[in-house]
């Protein structure tokens, strides 16, 4: 058990305990808050992955956006005299069956494979060769992808106005 | 086993996908929904930075994770927008209550 071990190790208890909280907590604002642990267990791994850009714009978009519109929407769809925020699961038992199986099925599929792993060279910054592949080779989705941006902004904001 | 390869991280993806799979297939509640939906792209953007350092293809499976936090954010403001137009119009967003399309 080198330190990399433990430490990855730690980030998977942590996005594994709290995912399992977030799904089955009642409480959705609860659940919004354990989803804060997961996506930063998951900022984790991508560090301990040599991902040190991507891990920084999972923070920032993930926690810093995603999940404050998460809790908006808990908020606007709840009565405010309503404290207890609470929601119910149906299908539990089925949907646990045939999803344990599913995982099962995945796992060992995983488990089974022979995978070729090719040695990576040491994980340096990669902030910049990101940046040189966003303007270059994929210059392309990089302008699509900003106009999904602003389509999905115009549309978000004219469909809550009504 | 110990030594921390590909196939931890694999797992790792795996279990948070099928609990994302869970979130979506038994809350009620459509937040909830959604929030199962970001842990399945989250496993998602494993597999691809996993693959993307012990395949050894360089940067383009981080590029691809970053073009899915992208599109993430855009699936979740249009979400909660027609989510929260949803319950001006029925007053409910249970998933499993809302079958008609107009009030």
């Amino acid at each position: 058990m080198t330190t990399y071990d433990i430490i990855f190790y730690l980030f998977a208890a942590v996005t594994l305990l709290s995912a399992f909280f977030v799904v089955t907590n009642r409480n959705i604002v609860h659940s919004a808050f354990y989803l804060l642990f997961t996506f930063f267990g998951v900022a984790g791994i991508y560090v301990m992955l040599g991902a040190d850009f991507v891990a920084i714009v999972q923070l920032i978009v993930y926690v810093g956006g995603i999940l404050i519109l998460l809790l908006f929407g808990v908020m606007l769809t709840n009565k405010i005299t309503n404290i207890e925020i609470k929601t119910d699961s149906i299908n539990a038992l089925p949907a646990s069956i045939v999803l344990g199986l599913f995982t099962g099925a995945l796992g060992a599929a995983v488990l089974n494979t022979n995978w070729k792993v090719v040695e990576s060279p040491a994980p340096e910054a990669t902030t910049t060769a990101l940046g040189n592949l966003l303007i270059n080779e994929y210059a392309l989705i990089f302008e699509l992808l900003g106009i999904v941006l602003l389509i999905a902004m115009i549309g978000a904001a004219s469909m809550a106005r009504k | 086993m110990l030594h921390v390869g590909l196939t931890h991280f694999l797992v790792i993806s795996i279990a948070l996908f099928s609990l994302g799979l869970y979130a979506v297939v038994t809350r009620k509640n459509a937040v909830m929904v959604l929030m199962g939906i970001e842990l399945i792209l989250n496993s998602a953007n494993i597999n691809f930075i996993a693959f993307s350092k012990f395949g050894n293809f360089g940067l383009q499976g981080q590029l691809i994770a970053l073009f899915v936090i992208v599109l993430a954010a855009a699936e979740a403001a249009v979400a909660l927008a027609i989510v929260l137009n949803i319950y001006k119009t029925l007053a409910n967003i249970n998933v499993d209550e809302i079958d008609s399309l107009r009030d």
